[in-house]
């Protein structure tokens, strides 16, 4: 097991239908699709194996029903696999009892929901210092927090309101607050933004970036929209009817996609601004040049100078060591290569 | 458009068939003659050949099995410490340690410390204060109007004998719905529970009354805790459903939340559970009030007094002004209850912001007017009791009013009466007694298995097969006639009411504002205009199930109309639909799911209706009903009872499964 893995799943097995624990059972736990199909299995989620580095983003994206929420709710026991192993910072989370996680969810997890999921009969205050309450805080100490994080979200002033009263934006705005309130150290979000206009959502993914810059937590951030992915994410998990097809950095995905999936995913984004040198650069090639550009400058920065230029450019690394080149032909191929599989 | 008209064919060959079936049968077998002294045995069930059996002519003795097992209850003492029966009485003695107290607050005072009861100035100011705080001041209008009321009619009573009704009220209601509310919550928390609950709650609310009124009497007594225990047994149904259904409908990612904070389960059900499905264990509790006030009359047949009591001898005595004066206090008071209650369910948070009186004004309001009319009360012996020279009553006038009412339109009502009883009713009759057990039981069977359920068919023959073994198959097919006559008159009066008010939207709110005040009566009130207009006939007895039976009849024609994809509208008429053709072809094809349901709705009210039509002298099922409460004849009510209920989930439950297939042929989701 990876150490540095905050939570670690390894071959996760999410079915619904009739007795699903047997069927997996007899087929080895590794059931084809036309088995699943036959057997009328609705597969959630499927041999699904992949960490979450501490202090990490890793955004999970798929369509709807690829089965994002459900591999979500895995790691936090929300729902119970049917079969493999969630280990949260190194301990066994299936096998823990009841109290252990309750104690788990209380101290070390957050959670934000599409739809918010605030209670209706609370104002902002008593949402915000709901997990608090629960474990038994007392009032006065726990609506100063409350508080606190009501500022660090910028709702300062709306203490007193209930839900119905605010906007989308406010109200997912509550959802983080109460999130953050017991300062968790694993942030799990299932398509925080969805719900909300375009404009919104914008704003909102800004200040999701700005309080992560100041919290520095686990995360776990679920979306269907791949814009919001490249721009929050420091690792990508793309699902596909169950399957985790491939896990990487953006770059990986759009310079490597695994399969056509996600090639087709992956197309549409401008490239410029998510590819660096290193990632476009011929390798082989590590004859020092005369103009060098560093190994993580996008593509979007050295492009005019490389486009004008008709020299080949070395590509070097912080220790200014050379490492590959780029010149006009990977360029072009990068930024408009139809094909991205050869 | 052609898929409609086929199923539609489908259907009304599925309606007559069975029936042209049942006639045939009298050609089939020999002898047909029900009212021969031996009738063949296919006709009418034949007397018991188990084990002798005493008073029934079941042909299975379930009455005597009951009385047994009553018997039993009574006499066997459990761990030889107690009875059943002592165990029952026990908690009847601790139901009736909270009555001392509400009647005490509300109409005796506590002699024992020279304290009267709660002064009426009290009560008037405080419902007008929760009035405006539940909704505002059109709702505090009508409390203060309704209990103004109650106090200045009160010349013959009317005060006390209302504060008696809800001094019992006020200790029914809060049971029943703590009841209702730990069974519902069991019944989500416990699958199994589930299972078994559901059944046993459609059984007890189609038991009509009456049946387990005699239970009551036999395990508890009489008088007014007997009365809140059946009122109890009767309201928590209602109560267990909807919480059930609240709690089950809570969002998933509400409950998560609730999950992810780290609530235990406790926690998790009252901090998040029960407050997220507040409105509808609030309507619960507005259902449950409604039954109480439902049950106020009923209860008065086993001693509780009230106004229920006055109202039912003021009805046997045919003093109608009286009755009316009454009928109006109770009418009064189940409108008002129902409103609030419905504010409170409804009711959301507000956000005060300010000082402490800013922020609780209702709770100040309250303060100062407990203190100023405390002053009053201590000043003005008028604050205390409001004195009998002031009170009024209208009843003589009512009288005279309803006698040259009912002179004058005595000829025309006659002629009416006699026509109806001649050409539709007795022909009908006729029919219905005509018709064979097996005949039914086929009949039944035959529709369930057109509908494509064995078991539904299995189900609906053993119901139409109890009815018959029990011994009283005449009797049951008067009820159904009585239902059958009802519906048809009910569907001639509601589909058309409903099409008038489904064309514009004022209309509609109007129409389905008078349903709801309807609605709130309780059932007896309807007996008053129907003994007014056609004395005591079968009649007047359809009368009553007709207008109580006609509102959901209403109800869902309106809903089916409107509920017509608004698309679907454009498109006829862009397709050159006029309005008739609108209607017919397209609007009703899309409601006829709902108005089936509609019709199912008016059977049960009306079932229920025709138990209560047994006051004014009916000769079917609910005579028995009757007679075996005036004998305390516990197996027979029951057993009555069960045959009623058996004919009430027949119905329904062929009827619903057929309004459901409709739906999905017609592709709205079920
Ligand atoms: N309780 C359930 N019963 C049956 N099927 C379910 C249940 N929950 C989820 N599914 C199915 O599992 C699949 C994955 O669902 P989900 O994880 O919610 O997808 P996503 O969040 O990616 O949209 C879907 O096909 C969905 O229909
Ligand atoms: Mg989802």
């Amino acid at each position: 097991m990876n150490k540095e893995a905050k939570i670690s799943c390894k071959n996760i097995w999410k079915l619904y239908g009739e007795a699903p624990e047997k069927f997996l059972k007899n087929t080895n736990n590794n059931p084809t699709t036309e088995e699943i199909k036959k057997n009328n299995y609705i597969p959630a989620v499927r041999d699904a194996s992949i960490d979450v580095n501490t202090g990490e983003i890793l955004v999970i994206m798929g369509l709807s029903g690829s089965g994002k929420s459900t591999l979500l709710r895995c790691m936090s026991k929300l729902i119970e696999p049917t079969h493999g192993q969630v280990f949260f910072e190194g301990n066994d989370l299936l096998k823990a009892s009841e109290k252990e996680l309750i104690d788990i969810r209380r101290h070390k997890m957050g959670m934000v929901f599409q739809h918010f999921a605030l209670l209706p009969h609370r104002t902002v205050l008593q949402n915000v210092a709901f997990p608090l309450e629960v474990q038994g805080q007392e009032i006065q100490k726990r609506e100063e927090r409350a508080k606190d994080v009501i500022k660090l979200v910028g709702l300062e002033g709306r203490e007193k309101y209930y839900p119905r009263e605010l906007s989308g934006g406010q109200q997912q705005r509550v959802g983080l607050a109460r999130s953050l309130a017991v300062e968790p150290d694993v942030w799990f979000l299932d398509e925080p933004f969805s719900a909300l206009d375009p404009l919104i959502r914008k704003e909102m993914q800004n200040e999701f970036l700005r309080l992560q810059s100041m919290l520095k937590k686990t995360i776990v951030f679920i979306t269907h929209d791949f814009d919001e992915a490249i721009r929050l994410a420091d690792r990508i998990a793309i699902m596909y009817e169950g399957l985790i097809v491939q896990v990487g950095t953006p770059e990986e995905l759009i310079t490597k996609p695994a399969t056509d999936y996600v090639a087709e995913f992956t197309k549409d984004i401008p490239r410029s601004k998510l590819l660096n040198a290193e990632s476009i650069m011929n390798e082989k090639d590590k004859k020092p040049y005369e103009n060098t550009v560093n190994y993580s400058d996008k593509i979007e920065k050295i492009a005019s100078k490389v486009l004008k230029s008709e020299s080949i450019f070395s590509v070097v690394d912080d220790n200014k060591e050379v490492i590959g080149s780029v010149s006009k032909k990977e360029l072009i191929k990068a930024l408009f290569a139809e094909d991205k599989n050869e | 458009m052609n898929k409609i008209k086929t199923i539609l064919r489908g259907k009304f060959f599925f309606i007559f068939g069975p029936f042209i079936f049942l006639w045939l049968l009298r050609y089939i077998i020999p002898n047909y003659t029900i009212s021969s002294k031996t009738p063949h045995w296919a006709y009418i069930p034949p007397k018991s050949c188990l084990g002798g059996c005493g008073s029934i002519d079941g042909l299975i003795p379930f009455v005597d099995w009951t009385n047994a097992l009553i018997q039993f209850l009574r006499k066997y003492e459990i761990f030889g410490l107690f009875t059943f029966r002592d165990f029952t009485r026990g908690i009847a003695s601790y139901v009736d340690k909270f009555l001392d107290f509400t009647e005490a607050v509300l109409h005796k005072g506590f002699p024992g410390y020279d304290v009267g009861p709660l002064p009426w100035i009290f009560i008037l100011t405080l419902t007008i204060i929760l009035g405006f705080y539940l909704r505002g001041w059109r709702l505090a209008l009508l409390g203060g109007a309704c209990f103004s009321y109650l106090i200045l009619f009160s010349k013959r009573g009317i005060w006390e004998l209302s504060m008696k009704s809800l001094a019992a009220i006020s200790v029914s209601a809060p049971l029943a719905a703590l009841i209702g509310l730990c069974l519902g919550i069991l019944a989500v928390k416990r699958k199994r529970f589930a299972n078994f609950l559901w059944p046993m709650l459609n059984i007890l609310q189609s038991l009509p009354h009456f049946s387990y009124l005699i239970l009551v009497v036999i395990f508890v007594g009489i008088g007014t805790k007997a009365g809140v225990i059946a009122t109890v047994i009767f309201a928590f149904p209602p109560m267990a459903r909807l919480t059930i259904l609240g709690l089950q409908n809570i969002s998933q990612e509400i409950k998560e939340a609730g999950v992810m904070a780290g609530c235990t389960k406790w926690q998790m059900l009252f901090k998040v559970e029960i407050p997220a499905a507040r409105s509808p264990i609030m309507l619960g509790v507005n259902q449950v009030i409604m039954q109480c006030l439902a049950m106020i009359v009923i209860a008065a047949f086993i001693g509780q007094p009230g106004l229920g009591h006055d109202l039912l001898i003021r009805l046997q005595g045919l003093r109608l002004g009286e009755a009316f004066e009454i009928g109006v206090a109770v009418v009064l008071i189940a409108i008002t209850l129902d409103r609030y209650s419905q504010a409170l369910a409804l009711k959301e948070p507000e956000r005060r912001e300010g000082n402490f009186v800013k922020r609780n004004p209702y709770l100040c309001a309250t303060f100062f007017a407990i203190i100023i009319c405390s002053i009053l009360v201590f000043l003005f012996p008028f604050f205390n009791e409001y004195p009998k020279e002031l009170t009024v009553s209208a009843s003589v006038y009512l009288d005279n009013a309803i006698k040259s009412f009912t002179r004058s339109l005595f000829v025309p009502l006659g002629i009416f009466r006699d026509w109806m009883l001649i050409y539709f009713l007795m022909p009908l009759k006729a029919v219905f007694q005509s018709m064979p057990w097996t005949g039914v039981i086929l009949f039944v069977g035959a529709i369930g298995w057109k509908l494509g359920k064995m078991r539904l068919a299995l189900t609906v023959m053993l119901f139409v097969f109890f009815i018959a073994s029990s011994g009283y198959w005449v009797r049951a097919m008067i009820t159904v006639y009585m239902v059958f006559a009802s519906l048809i008159i009910c569907a001639l009066i509601g589909i058309p009411l409903g099409i008038w008010a489904s064309k514009k939207e004022s209309r509609t709110k109007i129409v389905l504002n008078i349903c709801d005040i309807f609605q709130t009566f309780p059932s007896f009130i309807y007996l008053l205009p129907a003994i007014m207009l056609f004395q005591i006939s079968d009649v007047s007895a359809i009368f009553a199930i007709v207008i109580y039976s006609s509102i959901p009849m209403v109800r869902y024609t309106v809903f089916g109309l409107r509920n017509v994809p608004q698309q679907i509208i454009e498109a006829s008429i862009t397709s050159g639909c006029t309005d008739r053709q609108l209607l017919w072809k397209v609007k009703m094809p899309l409601a006829f799911p709902e108005i089936i349901l509609g019709a199912n709705q008016t059977l049960m009210f009306a079932l229920f209706m025709v138990m209560i039509a047994g006051f004014i002298g009916t000769v079917d099922l609910s005579q028995e009903i009757f007679r075996a409460l005036s004998f305390s004849d516990g197996g027979k009510g029951l057993i009555i009872g069960l045959c009623v209920a058996f004919i009430g989930l027949t119905a329904d439950r062929l009827l619903v499964e057929w309004s459901s297939q409709m739906k999905s042929k017609l592709g709205f989701k079920v």
